[in-house]
């Protein structure tokens, strides 16, 4: 296997070639925060949150989208780094209707514990408090758009790994949306196998199981990379 | 050594944020010793005061009172501490915002005798906002409720002349 | 078609020709404001006089002075009309057998500096062929270029021709042409792609929408010279929804050269193969962003993908991929038939050949220019544009459009070439140039954008989606006169954070105008304030 070797925030480091600069780094316990990433599914490098700097480039590069080189220097938590990250959740916080305190999601929100890591106090942007639907027109379970991040891990998580490709996006710009089938409500969408994948890929409380209430929708993303780990496994045999 | 003037106020909020403060239960006595509470719902104090030195503020601001009240708080008061995510963020206070303007949200509530005296009832406001979008504030503690050790980490590094420093998951909200 | 043919098409279109040609612009511009209906009043009046032995009327492309449509020209006279109405048609035909002083229709001078300082590379043709008609660009010279790389060059000749001409993308970055090709080139794969990008998008830009309408055989041409450059045997080109005309011209044009074997298979009687095929954009301003369009072009929604892997590499199907836009493929026949040193004779050391710019705003003369790269900022728009109209002073230029920055006039002796614009904080762009005089407000011109961006960001990475949002309240506010010193410090910061983290170019871009606009005119920035504050009180 040919490796690489390369310094994250000075640690001297030897990583598979074909690893990314975010694998690379927690497999060595560097903490990078990330949103849109989701083990087990492809990556988009929407969120910007693992930006990193690498040394000689003036651009700064989504570590999950970056491939380890020999000799490269990175620095994931510079001033900077740490400033414009803090900037993102802000954004996020203050871009759709987040409270955390009636939320299904409450205490086991990806965003939430994003605003703890980058140190979140409060939002210098103004909320826009906009007005947002709820679609729990499934049986089993619903999408709030107040809170959805728009980090797409439903969508490649439902064309991915259950091939389904009920979820995708419409809209542009703030006006983005996830849809189900072609922006049909949930419950009328055909393709929709009820798997449920979509809501254990959610960062937030945004898909959640109908009957949670406040704080109890615990989701479990170990399964999702257990599974796809297990179908590798089993082509490769 | 003169003792702190300190006092507490409660906006647009659900006064859980007072009431982990009075789940500081003894330290209470411990705090009342070092500052004197100058205006607080818990005192008996119509005017907010001059020369306050420290004001935990709760809730968001909602109505005109909220307004006038806190616009009065940031004259009259050295530091100023945003308490719990109704003043941080606005919170469940704020759940009304994207419904529209406040008739949008009363008219639904109260048909067409909602609550409008003037001096009596006060005007709510088109739109709830966060403290720290209306005045100044000077440090920030979030929850709902913030637990009594992150209100009295705070406080304790605020009596010692310290810059109180949250943080981890003494940032947190929810 | 072997050459023989090509030049028997060219000397019988050349023969079809009258003594005296009635050029009547037929580009957009010029058509919205009736000139279809002034070639039919032309075409009437000819017969009426009884003079179709003697002279014809043409439909042909952009005549550049778009302010004075509908245009019309004469040869061999060169006599220029301005403003013409269909009912002045008999009168200009009376007026090429004697000329009478005030007939009443407004003359134009060909010889003023908008016309003759230009120097027409890529527009060569615009105003003088019939785009509709491939014979008519044949017959100025058009394919020959195309020839003469497939039968007498090899690929890599051609490669190196772009090369040592210096040619840089027009699309707005000005990478290297002959780079990107060779890169192509060099790319292993039996499936390749070549793509022009036609969707052009910048407010007040409509340089590439004119040189398809004018011309769209070169563009064509470029691209299939680029093909057997690059090894690739489908080429597409993108095409906005909202440019019709030009959609039609490149539909009959691509038929046209079909037919003639000039595209397809086989072409020149060689093995050379090369299709194109249109695809037309639904209005979304950032599939102009090339990732982008190659997902458009998949059928998927246009959003941008990280780089690298770039197009050259991992392009349309995950195949190599050449894209360029229009401009480019426009100044790839020209290069191959007066050969490559002859380009890199024109503009400065670094930026070679010439650039179009769309003038308008606040000038005398709007409309094309196509002038050498270094060519001063302020002889473009004092000279060729005329200046400011009424008396006005000109206060500054807008290059780059959302992506570019304001130009204050006492900079208007900057070089017009990438790097010197670059230099000054704003950008070559695609060629739009906006000029504003002194009733411009800077602040409202920097939120005319950010709103522009928010409008067309994508949604997809988190800075330019959610921070052009915040950007565009905070400009709101300042321009309202609601804003404090301390949100002008914010908008500063916000700014260089979606400038460094957003994905594509449209978000890192975004920020150009209110980056510029607070480097030269920050006082108006904060007198914005100063004014909130004082009715505040």
């Amino acid at each position: 296997m040919p490796v690489k070797t390369l310094t994250i925030d000075g640690q001297l480091i030897t990583s598979p070639a074909e690893q990314t600069v975010l694998d690379a780094a927690r497999l060595h316990g560097i903490k990078i925060p990330t949103l849109c990433h989701l083990d087990g599914v492809s990556e988009v490098g929407a969120c910007r949150l693992c930006l990193v700097e690498i040394a000689g480039s003036n651009k700064l590069a989504p570590s999950c989208l970056t491939a380890v080189a020999e000799g490269m220097a990175v620095t994931t938590n510079s001033p900077r780094l740490q400033e414009y990250r803090k900037m993102i959740v802000e954004l996020l916080f203050a871009e759709r209707n987040h409270v955390c305190s009636v939320c299904v999601a409450n205490a086991h929100c990806e965003l939430q514990d994003l605003a703890t890591a980058v140190g979140m106090d409060h939002v210098r942007f103004e909320y826009q408090f906009p007005k947002l639907p709820v679609d729990v027109s499934h049986d089993q379970f619903g999408i709030d758009h107040n809170r959805c991040v728009m980090c797409t891990r439903c969508v490649r998580v439902c064309d991915e790994v259950e091939g389904a490709h009920t979820w995708d996006v419409a809209g542009r710009g703030h006006n983005a949306r996830v849809i189900t089938d072609l922006n049909q409500p949930w419950g009328d969408a055909d393709t929709c196998t009820s798997c449920g994948k979509c809501v254990q890929a959610c960062p937030t409380g945004a898909l959640f199981r109908q009957g949670a209430t406040v704080a109890e929708m615990e989701k479990d993303k170990q399964k999702l990379a257990y599974l796809v780990e297990s179908r590798a496994r089993r082509a490769s045999k | 050594m003169s003792r702190l003037r300190f006092a507490t106020v409660w906006l647009g909020g659900c006064s859980g944020c007072h009431m982990s403060f009075l789940d500081l239960d003894e330290w209470l006595i411990d705090l009342a010793s070092r500052v004197d509470v100058v205006f607080s719902p818990l005192a008996d104090v119509k005017e907010y005061p001059e020369n306050v030195d420290l004001v935990l503020v709760e809730g968001a601001v909602a109505n005109d009172e909220n307004l006038h009240m806190i616009r009065k708080v940031r004259e009259r008061t050295k530091t100023l501490v945003a308490l719990g995510d109704c003043a941080i963020t606005g919170n469940v206070t704020a759940l009304r915002n994207p419904l529209g303007v406040a008739l949008e949200v009363l008219r639904p509530v109260y048909g067409e005798n909602y609550p409008d005296e003037p001096q009596i009832v006060p005007v709510l406001l088109d739109r709830v906002q966060p403290v720290h979008q209306v005045v100044p504030v000077d440090y920030f503690v979030p929850g709902c409720p913030p637990p009594a050790s992150r209100i009295k980490a705070v406080l304790e590094a605020l009596l010692d002349g310290k810059t109180p420093v949250l943080e981890g998951n003494e940032i947190r909200f929810g | 078609m072997d050459l023989a043919e090509l030049n028997e098409v060219a000397e019988s279109e050349r023969s079809r020709q009258k003594p005296m040609r009635i050029r009547c612009c037929t580009a957009a511009g010029c058509v919205s404001s009736g000139s279809l209906a002034v070639k039919q009043a032309l075409d009437r009046a000819i017969v009426e006089r009884g003079l179709n032995d003697y002279v014809q009327a043409c439909s042909v492309g952009c005549l550049r002075l778009c302010c004075a449509g509908p245009l019309v020209q004469v040869d061999p006279s060169q006599e220029l009309f301005e403003e013409v109405k269909p009912d002045q048609a008999p009168t200009i035909v009376q007026s090429l057998l004697a000329r009478s002083a005030s007939d009443g229709v407004k003359r134009g001078n060909p010889a003023m500096p908008f016309f003759a300082k230009q120097q027409p590379i890529v527009l060569e043709n615009s105003g003088i062929v019939e785009p509709e008609r491939i014979e008519s660009y044949i017959a100025a010279g058009g394919y020959r270029a195309l020839q003469q790389a497939i039968r007498e060059m090899s690929p890599a000749e051609v490669v190196d021709a772009v090369t040592k001409s210096g040619l840089r993308g027009r699309g707005g970055a000005g990478y290297p042409t002959g780079v990107k090709w060779s890169l192509v080139a060099k790319m292993p794969g039996a499936q390749k792609y070549v793509v022009c990008n036609a969707d052009e998008g910048d407010p007040g830009a409509f340089m590439d929408r004119s040189v398809l309408e004018s011309d769209p055989h070169r563009v064509l041409e470029g691209m299939a010279i680029a093909a057997y450059a690059v090894g690739a045997t489908q080429g597409f080109v993108y095409v906005r929804g909202e440019y019709p005309l030009a959609i039609h011209r490149l539909q009959v044009a691509i038929k046209q050269a079909n037919k003639l074997g000039l595209l397809g298979s086989g072409i020149f009687e060689s093995p050379v193969n090369f299709r194109i095929d249109l695809r037309i954009g639904a209005g979304a301003f950032v599939c102009g962003e090339e990732t982008a369009l190659i997902a458009s072009i998949e059928g998927k929604r246009g959003t941008p993908t990280a780089r690298p892997p770039y197009p050259a590499e991992k392009g349309l199907w995950s195949c190599p991929t050449l894209i360029n836009n229009v401009e480019t493929f426009a100044n790839i026949p020209p290069i191959l038939n007066k050969g490559a040193d002859w380009f890199a004779s024109i503009g400065t050391a670094k930026s070679k050949g010439t650039k179009v710019f769309a003038l308008a705003g606040k000038i005398r003369y709007t409309g094309l220019v196509e002038v050498p790269m270094g060519m001063p900022l302020r002889t473009i728009v004092e000279d060729l544009g005329g200046g400011a109209p009424d008396g006005g002073t000109i206060k500054a230029v807008q290059t780059g459009g959302p992506s570019g920055g304001c130009i204050p006039a006492p900079l208007l002796d900057t070089p017009v070439d990438y790097e010197s614009l670059q230099a000054v904080g704003s950008i070559m762009g695609s060629g739009g140039m906006i000029v504003m005089d002194q009733t411009t407000n800077m602040v409202e011109v920097a939120k005319y954008f950010m709103e522009f961006c928010m409008d067309e960001s994508c949604g997809k990475c988190v800075p330019c989606r959610a921070g052009t949002v915040q950007l565009h309240r905070l400009l709101t506010r300042i321009a309202a006169g609601d804003a404090s010193q301390a949100e002008i410090k914010q908008l500063e910061v916000l700014c260089d954070m979606v400038k460094h983290t957003s994905l594509c170019g449209l978000g890192q871009s975004a920020p150009n105008p209110v980056l510029s606009t607070l480097r030269y005119f920050r006082q108006e920035y904060d007198q914005s304030i100063k004014k909130g504050r004082i009715s505040l009180i």
